[in-house]
This record gives structure tokens, C-alpha cells and sequence, in this order.
């Protein structure tokens, strides 16, 4: 077998050193009834490489890639081009089969690489310290809800109603075992959200207020009015944000006065892959929360020589030191996808972020204006990214988005299946436009949107 | 401890005066390249990538909130992004290296073909919510891996949507708290063995739970006796490592898992060390109720350094109808795959506790898993935990005439083998150990956990290491152990030879710099 290097000598041989004169001598502590008497039956036995590769490949082809259609999805993971280069980096060996780096004398790799994601991720968000990455967006924004309840020592949360639906079921959930109260809500369809409406939920007993920028439903607006409410009394500004391509056109979520941003890396690096691995973001703009935060942190030092060195920090707060004291009980992070978005991130730089995020707009502008001409079609969105809601006359959106795939266009995503029940969201249909999107696709979506309604409408 | 290789050749001690000063002029050391940090060597006007230009005065439709000041970043090109990492690349060791004998993580080989398969565009360039008649291929693999787990361990059910170890740890101790309060019996208290993960513990505390330890008998198993006199209608759970964390196998599992339900009870297993049974024994056989498996120890998914992983998580009938959202389920009349992710559905068997993440799953992970499960097959599976137990067995016998194996004379260990400080000389520790055999070019065992043996080492080989590597590790490891127990100072100061010395992890702590700062004037 291509994988176990032991010979059937080898293994008589070490039999013998051990004294044991089966492999079944060395199990002896399970229990007779609990052992099988042979390979578990209803699976099948081993196949070569090929036979694998084969079996998996007829998965893939039943599966209509991005890359194959005209591609509007968004909601919380976009399609952005990775450069070749990304890739290259991940697969070294050195990087792929490393291990957390708990000895930092071998894994400098690593944690210098942490070191610079950090970096970056804190500037990106316009914060002082972001850590080394949570597992995806949506548990990073329940980890902010639980920061804030320590640091206030409240346990009241208030979620804007334009926060992604996936984000507040996680928090309702964790809440429901914490005794945390989430006061959550739904969208409303209207050009701008409603902040003043957000601000009045805030009260004494408010550990945080967390707002979506751009929101679920591509809008984008000015945060300070709400941190400054949410500051009167007391409370943080948790800002979540599921497009980091957006930050380098818009201003900082720390700019504004958030107290705890939090997001999803995916864009950058990752690649949809079907919804995961993704990659947690999560920084605080002021350096007096660092120890509250959870997840693991990089920081800087010198080796016995007076060398410049990284290690892993602050482990207190974690799970294999504090135990049922931790801040919280994560384990692993998101390292190889922390890569992914560091290695982009590089290669892009001020300029590249500053372009692309231009470019991403530009196109999503050219899209908003063609599809606003479709009849039935109204665009919702004052201000937008590369990503905004449409309102579809006629049937639901969500069956114009499974027509619109059977004609081999992958449409965008309906507010229906996001919210499945909601009468006042059913006609919304959420487009996101990045880069990687043609004028030709762009046309192809106007067209076929068109043909759809029609078609449905008889 | 110098001793010249076959060739003649022996590394030199003199790697550095008490000053610090360097042999050479750049600090390099022919292979070993010194990398300064991307804001030291790139630039704000500098990119890898070739984007549009921004047409000056375009309009914005940003509500005004177009960003003025510069994000702070730098670039570099694409030839100096691949040195750059590459540099670093070459300061990291990992698997593909040589052996990683850390126990509790099973670094076993990372199988490339996983990786292919994992890129496949059918597999990578898919959207989460793209229509699901678009991506039946993909909810197939989902469904298929699911049918791979609950056969491997003999349960009904399985949750898929948990992204790690200890996110799965949570999903199974959340599903027993939704399972007693459906029927008005909540509970306060959750056992848990004082050689347990951290991560159970902590899992247990953010679920509302009180953590009560539970002792190890002298052969280094969790106390049935113990166990059953705490037993009680305040009890929830107990959380159990089978094999153990001292990487023995618990006898009286059984016994305690009907102890554990006859008091209205449930039985979370963790699954870290599954590599050592697994398509041998299984735990559905034993009375678990939930069990988390690390896709990324016993199925090969890539460390990363640190992540991403996958913890899915099986399931007893008893459970089952709480499993978290979304899940996919296959209707046998028409062959589909559908992803049920609406609470109000029959199919959610109504008792969902919720949502644990957005979307559904670490779908990159999946394909590797299953990737892997296909190629090793049953019996290929089969032979992996008897390998892993048979590598580390061999260890055990081969080191416990030097080295305090506390467990050793109690029967063999499974898959890892424990050892302790007792007999180090002078004040020298596992660590001044661990850090010796960096020079011999390992990386250490995992140290000091458990924290039920003094100075602990947890050597777990895995099943993918040949015979001669093993032997290698041991005279290595022995020699090692003599100079710990002669009291050898040297060791306090080692590593000499890996690209850093020992860090400073106090000052670290102490003052934190945890980003990058440009220097003043």
C-alpha cells in the first residue's frame, strides 16, 4: 500500500522487539466484543491512485464551476482571480505540512508569515492588533459578541438587521448556551439602512452593537453616528465585514470608531471552495483589549544570539493553558488559508488593493446601470461595492435564480434562500460583480433575467 | 554529540561569538538565508499584480465614504514574493521533512493526490450557495464522506458542519445540552479526566456546564469506581478520550458509558486518537453518543501550520435529531442531494440546536478525507491503526530501559507512547530534551501534556514512518536521554543549529508587539 513504508518483515522483526507475537497482542485492551473480526464490511477495499482519482473526478464534472457560466454570487463569499503564485507558495511542503508552530526555533516560516498577516489584516481594518486567524467570518463574529460581554461584563448584544442571516444564527445559537440576550432583526427593503433605528436599540445593558459594512444587502454607510451611540452607553461597535477587496476603496470600519472588527479572509487568497476552509479575521483598534481577544496571537522578540524572532504569545488566554478558563476553546486557526491571503495580499499591495477594489466597483457600477434597464427590474442600493440588490417584479427571485441556473447562468443570490419565508424579501436578488466578471457576462445576465421573467410570467 | 556523518564531515560549534557577531557579511548561511519582513523590503508603489489603472476623477457610487488615507501596505513583484517565501519556506520544518512524532496530532503523511483531487475546479470554484441542482457532485462527496464515518464508527448520524477539533467537541456537548432540555432535565455538571485536552474542558465551561475532573487510577485510566459514585441527575456528561491521552486504551469504556446513561447521561468521545482503532473498533460498540474526528490527524488533511481543519461529528439515535444546521441529506427515491438548511422542515427531524457556521462545511477538507478513505479502503484503514500501534509500541520497548515510560509495565500502549523526566540530572527538563533533538533534526514529541505525568512526552510515530526512520529516532532519542540523565548543561542551551536560537518568550508576553510599526525618524 502506497502509503505504510512497513514490510512484512519489518513488522515481524518488531514484533519480536516488542515481545508480542501478533498485532492482535497489542490490542488487548479492547474489549473482544467491541474488535472486528476482519475489514468493516459495507465499504470497499483499498484502490489505487488512479481508480481515486477516477471515482472523484465524475463528482467534480457534476458540478457547474464559476469559471464555466456567467458568475453574480456573493452573499458572504466572492470570486476573485488568485494569482498562480498563491498556490505555489501553499503546496511547498514546508508550509503544508507544518504544524502549529509551538517550537518556534523550526517554524520561523510560519510565524513570521503570521506575524505579516497580522499585520496586514490590523491596517486593512484600521485596527491596532488583529490575531492569527478564527476559522471563518461568521464564528469570528460570535467570538466579538463574547469579547465584548467580558470586557462591558454585560450580556446584551444588539445585531443591525442587515447582518448576514448565517451570522446571526451562529451568534443566536452560541447565545442560547451563554444566556446572552441577542436582540436581532431582519432587513428592510430601503436605499439606506436604517442607523438612527439601530442607535435607539442601545441601552445600559448593551455589551455591543454589531453592524455589517458593506450590510447583506451591499449597502454601505457612514458608522460613526453608531459607535458614538453606541460609546454613550457604554457599549463597543462590533463591524463585520465579508468583503476585504471593499477596504481598499472605502474607509476603514477603525476610522469610524469600531471597537472589534471582524470578518471573512476569503476573498483574498482562498477561493470559494464550496464554503470551506475559509479564513476568520478579527482585530481590536485598541491595544488595551489584547488580552481579552481570543485566538492565537504572533508577536515579535529576540532569540538567545539577539536575533530578530517570532513566537507565539499571550497562550494564557487559550484553551491548553487556561483550560475551562480560556477565553475561549479554540484550537486550531486558519493557518494555510492565513498564508493564502498574506502570499495575495503581498503581491498585491497598496496599489494592487487600491485597483483592484476600483476596478471591482467599476464593473459593478457598469452592471447596476444595465440590469436597471431590464423592465421589472429596480435597483435598490443608494451606495454600493460590488455587490447590490435588485428588486425582481413578478415571480420569487429565488425561482428566477433556479431558472436562470437550468439556462446555465449562475445569477446571484435570492434574499429568499437566505431568508426562506420572508414575503417582503422574496423578490430581492443580491448581485455581486468582482473582477472577474465581462461586460459580456454582465449583458449575458441582463438578458437572460429578462428572458426568465418573461418565460415565468406566462 | 558531534559525531562526523559518513563522509567526514561534522557541523562546526562555532556558530557564533558571545557578541552575537556573524561568520559572514549578510548573516546567511549558505542555505540558511536570513528574510527581513515584506514592510522592510517591499513598497506601497510596487505590485505582483497587473490591474487596471484607477482613471482619475471616476465616479464613485461609495456614499461618500471613498477612503482617503493610504491602508498602510506594501507590495512586491512576483519574483521577489516567491523568494520571500521561499526564504521562509526553508526556516519550517513539517512532515514532508522527517519525522514529527508529535503525540495527540498524528502527523502522518499528507497524500498529494488529496491535493489534486482538492483543486479539481468542480470541487474549488464552487459557491456555497450556487443552486443545488448546480452542485450535486459536491453534496454528493459531503454525503459520501458522512456514509464513510458513520460506517468507520458504527453510529447513525453524522454532523458535518463543525470546522475543527474542538468547534466539533462543542457541537456534540451542545447537542447533549439541547437533548436533556427537550425533556426538562437540565443538567449542571460535565466530568471530565484530568489528562483531557484542554479543549474539553473548555468546550464544556462556554456550554454552561460546571467541569468536575476525574482521577486516573495508577495504570493511567479514568476511575469507573470514581465515576459511577459522582454519577447523578446533575450530571450531563463525561467527556472521554478513548484511546486516552496517555495513549492507553480505556478497558472499562463500556462499563462507563452504561453507568453513564442508566443515570440519564450522555457519552462524548473525543476522537483525536482515533488513528489507533480505526476500521478496527468502534466506538458506535462501545456506547458513545458523540464523537468528533479530526479529518485533519486520523485522515491525513494537511496541518497548514496551525490549520484549517474539520470536525465532523457522529452522531447516537439519541442525538441525532438535535445535530446542528445545515446537513445534507440524499432522497432515495430520486437520487438527489439536498441541502436541508430550514429549521421548519420534517426533514430537520425538528430538534435542530441551530446553525454553528455559515454555510456548511470545510468542503476543501472533505475531498481529501474522502480522497483518502477511498485509496486506503477497509483494509487499508484496518492496517493503519495497526501500524500506528505497532510504531509506537516498538518505541515504547525500545526506550523504556532509559526512559520513565509510567505506563510500561501495564501493557502495551496504542498508537502513542508516554514517557516522563524522572532520572533527569542536574536541573536539566523535557524541554532542554525536546530542544536537544531539534540539533538531530527532529521535531520534538508533544511536551508536558498530559499534565498527569511529571515532564511529560507523548511520542506518537504514526503508521506512514518506515522501520529504519524509527531506528534512527531511537539511537537519536537515547542518546539524548543519557546526557539528560547525566546532567548535561549543554542541553540548556540548545538548539545551536536550527535558524533561531531559543526565543524569549517572557519579554513577548511582557511587551507585546504584535504588529508592525514603522521606526521612528
Amino acid at each position: 500500500m502506497r502509503y505504510l513504508p512497513l514490510t512484512d518483515t519489518d513488522r515481524k522483526d518488531m514484533l519480536a522487539t516488542i515481545g508480542a507475537s501478533s498485532i492482535d497482542d497489542l490490542f488487548v485492551d479492547v474489549p473482544a466484543v467491541a474488535q472486528l473480526d476482519g475489514p468493516i464490511r459495507d465499504l470497499p477495499m483499498h484502490a489505487s491512485e488512479m481508480a481515486v482519482e477516477r471515482h472523484m473526478k465524475a463528482r467534480a464534472a457534476k458540478n457547474l464551476a464559476a469559471g464555466d457560466a456567467p458568475f453574480f454570487l456573493g452573499a458572504g463569499a466572492y470570486r476573485h482571480h488568485v494569482p498562480a503564485t498563491v498556490d505555489t507558495v501553499i503546496q511547498r511542503g514546508e508550509f503544508l505540512t507544518a504544524y502549529t508552530p509551538y517550537q518556534p526555533e523550526i517554524a520561523q516560516g510560519t510565524l513570521q508569515m503570521l506575524f505579516e498577516f497580522q499585520s496586514q489584516v490590523a491596517r486593512i481594518y484600521g485596527c491596532s492588533v488583529a490575531n492569527a486567524s478564527l476559522y471563518d467570518g461568521s464564528t469570528a463574529c460570535w467570538e466579538a459578541v463574547a469579547m465584548a460581554t467580558r470586557v462591558t461584563k454585560r450580556s446584551r448584544a444588539v445585531l443591525s438587521g442587515a447582518l448576514h442571516p448565517h451570522y446571526t444564527q451562529v451568534v443566536k445559537t452560541m447565545a442560547q448556551f451563554t444566556g446572552d440576550t441577542i436582540a436581532d432583526a431582519q432587513p428592510t427593503i430601503q436605499a439606506e439602512p436604517d442607523l438612527d433605528g439601530l442607535s435607539a436599540r442601545i441601552d445600559e445593558d448593551t455589551a455591543c452593537v454589531v453592524v455589517q459594512y458593506p450590510d447583506i444587502l451591499g449597502r454601505i454607510s457612514d458608522l460613526s453616528a453608531v459607535a458614538d451611540a453606541a460609546h454613550a452607553k457604554g457599549a463597543l461597535l462590533v463591524v463585520v465585514n465579508t468583503e476585504p477587496v471593499a477596504l481598499g476603496a472605502i474607509k476603514s470600519p477603525g476610522e469610524m470608531g469600531a471597537d472589534i472588527v471582524v470578518g471573512e479572509g476569503q476573498s483574498i487568497g482562498v477561493g470559494l471552495q464550496f464554503g470551506g476552509p475559509y479564513l476568520g479575521l478579527f482585530a481590536v483598534r485598541d491595544p488595551k483589549h489584547v488580552r481579552q481577544m481570543p485566538g492565537r496571537l504572533c508577536g515579535e522578540t529576540i532569540d538567545a544570539e539577539g536575533k530578530r524572532g517570532f513566537v507565539l504569545t499571550l497562550s494564557t488566554r487559550e484553551q491548553h493553558i487556561r483550560r475551562e478558563k480560556a477565553t475561549s476553546n479554540i484550537c486550531t486557526n486558519s493557518g494555510l488559508c492565513a498564508l493564502a491571503f498574506t502570499v495575495h495580499m503581498t503581491l498585491l499591495g497598496e496599489k494592487g488593493l487600491r485597483e483592484l477594489a476600483a476596478e471591482n466597483h467599476r464593473l459593478a457600477c457598469l452592471a447596476a446601470d444595465r440590469l436597471e434597464q431590464v423592465p421589472g427590474v429596480t435597483l435598490l442600493n443608494t451606495a454600493f461595492f460590488n455587490e447590490f440588490t435588485l428588486m425582481l417584479e413578478g415571480k420569487p427571485a429565488r425561482d428566477i435564480v433556479r431558472d436562470l441556473a437550468d439556462r446555465g447562468v449562475l445569477g446571484g443570490v435570492s434574499l429568499g434562500r437566505l431568508y426562506p419565508g420572508v414575503e417582503a424579501l422574496e423578490h430581492a436578488l443580491l448581485v455581486a460583480v468582482t473582477e472577474t466578471t465581462t461586460e459580456e457576462d454582465i449583458e449575458t445576465l441582463a438578458r437572460e433575467i429578462e428572458a426568465s421573467a418573461k418565460e415565468l410570467a406566462q | 554529540m558531534n559525531a562526523p556523518n559518513k563522509s567526514g564531515w561534522k557541523p562546526s560549534m562555532e556558530v557564533a561569538d558571545a557578541t552575537g557577531e556573524s561568520p559572514t557579511t549578510t548573516g546567511n548561511r549558505a542555505l540558511m538565508l536570513e528574510e527581513p519582513l515584506i514592510f522592510e523590503i517591499g513598497h506601497a508603489e510596487i505590485s505582483g499584480v497587473d490591474l487596471p489603472e484607477i482613471a482619475p476623477g471616476a465616479p464613485t457610487r461609495l456614499g461618500g465614504l471613498d477612503r482617503s488615507e493610504p491602508v498602510g501596505l506594501v507590495g512586491l513583484t512576483e519574483p521577489e514574493t516567491v523568494r520571500h517565501y521561499t526564504r521562509l519556506s526553508r526556516q519550517n520544518y513539517g512532515i514532508d521533512l522527517g519525522f514529527f512524532p508529535l503525540g495527540s496530532c498524528t502527523m502522518k503523511h499528507n497524500p498529494r493526490l488529496n491535493e489534486k483531487v482538492a483543486r479539481m475546479p468542480g470541487f474549488a470554484d464552487i459557491h456555497p450557495l450556487a443552486p443545488q441542482n448546480s452542485v450535486q457532485g459536491a453534496l454528493q462527496v459531503v454525503h459520501e464522506l458522512g456514509e464513510w464515518l458513520t460506517k468507520l464508527t458504527g453510529m447513525p448520524a453524522v454532523a458535518m458542519s463543525p470546522k475543527a477539533g474542538a468547534h466539533g467537541e462543542l457541537c456534540g456537548i451542545l447537542a447533549i445540552r439541547a437533548a436533556h432540555e427537550a425533556r426538562g432535565d437540565a443538567r449542571e455538571v460535565v466530568l471530565v479526566p484530568e489528562s483531557a485536552h484542554g479543549t474539553n474542558p473548555a468546550t464544556a465551561a462556554f456550554a454552561g456546564y460546571r467541569v468536575e475532573d476525574i482521577p486516573a487510577t495508577p495504570e493511567g485510566r479514568v476511575d469507573l469506581a470514581k465515576i459511577k459514585e459522582r454519577l447523578g441527575p446533575d450530571v450531563a456528561a463525561v467527556m472521554i478520550t478513548n484511546p486516552n491521552t496517555c495513549g492507553l486504551f480505556e478497558r472499562d469504556f463500556r462499563a462507563i458509558a452504561d453507568a453513564v446513561h442508566e443515570a440519564g447521561g450522555y457519552v462524548y468521545c473525543d476522537g483525536a486518537n482515533f488513528n489507533a482503532i480505526v476500521g478496527r473498533v468502534r466506538p458506535g460498540d462501545l456506547g458513545v453518543d458523540a464523537m468528533h474526528i479530526n479529518l485533519h490527524k486520523t485522515f491525513s488533511t494537511p496541518h497548514g501550520g496551525g490549520g484549517p481543519g474539520s470536525g465532523p461529528v457522529v452522531l447516537s439515535e439519541a442525538l441525532a435529531p438535535f445535530a446542528p444546521l445545515p446537513f445534507v441529506r440524499k432522497d432515495e427515491e430520486t437520487g438527489l442531494y439536498e441541502l436541508v438548511e430550514e429549521e421548519a422542515r420534517e426533514a430537520t427531524r425538528g430538534n435542530t440546536f441551530g446553525r454553528m457556521t455559515a454555510f456548511h462545511g470545510q468542503m476543501g477538507m472533505f475531498t481529501r478525507a474522502l480522497t483518502y478513505m477511498l485509496s486506503h479502503g477497509a483494509d487499508g484503514l484496518k492496517q493503519v491503526a495497526e501500524d500506528a500501534v505497532l510504531n509506537a509500541n516498538y518505541i515504547l520497548r525500545s526506550m523504556e530501559d532509559v526512559l520513565h515510560a509510567p505506563f510500561a509495565d501495564s501493557g502495551p500502549c496504542m498508537h502513542e507512547a508516554l514517557f516522563g523526566d524522572k532520572g533527569f540530572g542536574g536541573d536539566l527538563s523535557t524541554l532542554d530534551l525536546a530542544k536537544g533533538l531539534i540539533d538531530e533534526g527532529y521535531h520534538p514529541m508533544t511536551v508536558y501534556f498530559p499534565l498527569v505525568v511529571h515532564g511529560a512526552m507523548l511520542v506518537e510515530p504514526t503508521e506512514t514512518e518506515s522501520k529504519a526512520t524509527m531506528d534512527e529516532f531511537i539511537t537519536a532519542f537515547r542518546s539524548l536521554v543519557e546526557r539528560a540523565r547525566a546532567g548535561d548543561e549543554s542541553l540548556k542551551q540548545a538548539p545551536y543549529f536550527a535558524p533561531r536560537r531559543r526565543l524569549d518568550e517572557t519579554a513577548a508576553a511582557r511587551k507585546p508587539k504584535l504588529a508592525w510599526k514603522e521606526p521612528e525618524g
